[in-house]
């Protein structure tokens, strides 16, 4: 089986920008398609020409009714774009997340992350703990603090029965943690009269409704996480290797590992406070990326955001338009898709590696 | 070069490494032995300082706990026995991880050094035809030189070897020992292995070190320490009647 040659790496260099084409082009015709299809339908021009028009000032829209450019820009526009966004959050903190355990099942679902982060956010809502002037801020902070938290409370307990972070100890562990977390969550959401269309919130995550204002509290939060990654990659291939390997060659690995700890918090809660917990999507979308791009971080990285992006795109238009009028929650088609994928995953490892 | 003073390391209320000092001199192939579970791994990752210990261990005078990782990287080098890799990175890309310790910019490309480095470290482990290969599909001798040739690209002054020779056909075995009798010849350089076969001690080794129970049994030069024994004490098996016996099978 050792008929590699120099010649191909030109060759698979060549298969990934071909790849990476598809994926962005892909992430285009995603875009569009979401942005123009939903309860009100609109042609693909008549999009690109209100977003032209509307955006960079270009071309007359005269023509479009103002009432069917106020759906595109303030409804759609933003909702497809934070759906993106946190397609892209989640998807990284995956990858970065999975690189850094040397772990390919870590994810903020499995890990139990997410369902830390809604405790924050619900208690944060509950508690009607605000920062004046910046609504929704103090849900973000909240929801990136306990995802904080309990990151480090399962990697705790994890580490001290098994020092290696095998699959089946971490993920138990994450399984058990987010089944604790939920239900604090659904008791303080019945404790406080809310009614149960917020439960379904938090537990299956959606984006119904979000407009600008959502978009504006996450891009920073967004950058300020997955920017930093970036610069990480080569910690992260280091890591992959396992933590011992990365320290002898010289990796700082328990500040390198606090600072990812923290990056991944960042990108998982505030995907979390603006939609809820969307599963599996940032285990899916860095296992079958790196099937496209490889396992180097630097790649892997921006491809699964990419990917990430638009497949959440993807499952919101498919989570508001099957069953039309009525909507979906997201997180019932991520998991979906996402559940069987797991289970293919974990059997074709453990199948391989005895 | 390497000043190891009284190292302890205990998991629960066992200690598994007691009491060990010892120093890695200029040119020095020192090696440690001693049965199952003497404690020679974890004497190796507390003189790295990755599991808490106690005692003290000076790198050229400088406590290492002081030395930020990069530089440590750069002066000692840790060739580890056990290797699982999880994701199908290559050869090449291991190896090249060899170089971390030197690349500064935060875009962290490797430069025209850096390749020249890490291809002369996969022509010396005799894996350059395999290096696009995923390390997931290599034999476990494969992947041992491969980890081999990431030591040799971080090219530190000082090589802690845990098992060098495991999973390696005997070719490799006498190759590798004998590209590390040339290397520790230049300035400045010397080698600390833990090793399990006598033969190799014999013939590579100058000085030694034979563990029993975490605690040091015998220290001083491979021929003091391997005596008879002093081998029979600590292994419980006679293994110059041993080995002998088996001598007689290759006449």
């Amino acid at each position: 089986m050792k008929n590699t040659t120099s010649g191909k790496t030109g060759k698979k260099t060549v298969a990934a920008s071909i790849m990476g084409g598809f994926g962005v082009l892909l992430f285009i015709v995603v875009f569009f398609f979401s942005v123009s299809t939903g309860s009100v339908g609109f042609s693909f021009t008549d999009v690109v020409r209100v977003l032209a028009g509307y955006l960079l000032g270009l071309g007359d829209t005269g023509d479009i009714p103002e009432s069917l450019v106020t759906i595109i820009i303030n409804v759609r526009l933003p909702r497809v774009i934070l759906s993106a966004l946190a397609g892209a959050a989640l998807s990284i903190s995956g990858a970065a997340m999975q690189g850094l355990l040397k772990n390919p099942l870590a994810d903020g679902s499995t890990l139990g992350i997410t369902s830390g982060g809604a405790l924050g956010a619900v208690i944060s809502i509950a508690a009607g703990f605000n920062l004046p002037f910046f609504p929704n801020l103090g849900l973000v902070f909240m929801s990136i603090l306990f995802s904080f938290l309990s990151l480090i409370l399962i990697l705790t307990l994890t580490y001290k029965i098994d020092y290696n972070l095998s699959n089946q100890t971490i993920i138990l562990n994450g399984v058990i943690f987010s089944m604790l977390a939920s239900s604090i969550t659904s008791l303080i959401v019945s404790l406080s009269g809310n009614n149960l269309k917020q439960v379904v919130f938090w537990t299956m995550g959606s984006f119904s409704g979000r407009g600008w204002s959502y978009v504006v509290l996450m891009l920073p939060f967004f950058v300020a996480g997955a920017v930093p990654l970036l610069f990480l990659s080569r910690e992260l291939d280091a890591f992959s290797l396992g933590e011992e390997q990365a320290e002898y060659i010289g990796v700082n690995t328990k500040k390198v590992k606090l600072l990812i700890l923290i990056l991944v918090s960042v990108l998982t809660g505030v995907s979390v406070a603006v939609s809820g917990t969307i599963g599996f999507v940032g285990l899916v979308i860095p296992h079958m990326t790196r099937f496209i791009a490889g396992p180097n971080h630097k790649k892997l990285l921006p491809v699964s955001a990419l990917f990430g992006a638009g497949f959440l795109m993807a499952t919101d238009l498919l989570s508001r338009t099957i069953l039309s009028p009525a909507e979906l929650p997201i997180g019932v088609v991520t998991s979906l898709i996402g559940a069987i994928l797991f289970i293919y995953i974990f059997y074709s490892r453990t199948g391989v590696k005895g | 070069m390497l000043k190891i003073e009284g190292l302890s390391v205990k998991i629960g209320r066992k200690k598994i490494v007691d009491n060990v000092s010892f120093d890695l001199k200029e040119h020095d192939i020192f090696i440690v032995m001693g049965p199952n579970g003497a404690g020679k791994t974890t004497l190796f990752k507390a003189i790295m300082g990755t599991i808490p210990h106690s005692g003290k261990v000076f790198l050229d005078k400088t406590d290492i706990k002081t030395i930020n990782k990069k530089e440590l990287a750069k002066s000692i080098g840790v060739l580890t026995q056990k290797h699982q890799p999880r994701y199908a990175h290559t050869v090449y890309d291991v190896v090249s991880l060899g170089r971390y310790a030197y690349q500064n910019s935060i875009f962290s490309s490797l430069d025209k050094e850096d390749r020249t480095i890490i291809d002369e470290a996969l022509k010396i482990t005799g894996i350059y035809s395999i290096k696009n290969q995923s390390v997931l599909t290599l034999s476990g001798g494969e992947l041992q030189r491969t980890f081999l040739a990431q030591l040799f690209a971080q090219n530190p002054r000082i090589l802690i070897l845990d098992e060098p020779a495991n999973n390696l056909d005997l070719k490799y075995q006498i190759a590798i020992f004998d590209i590390i009798k040339e290397w520790v010849k230049g300035k400045n350089r010397a080698v600390l292995a833990a090793v399990h076969d006598l033969n190799t001690a014999y013939s590579y080794g100058n000085k030694a070190l034979l563990l029993n129970e975490g605690k040091v049994y015998a220290k001083g030069s491979v021929d003091e320490v391997l005596a008879r024994d002093n081998l029979r004490d600590v292994y419980k098996v006679d293994v110059v009647d041993w080995m002998q016996n088996l001598l007689k099978h290759w006449e």
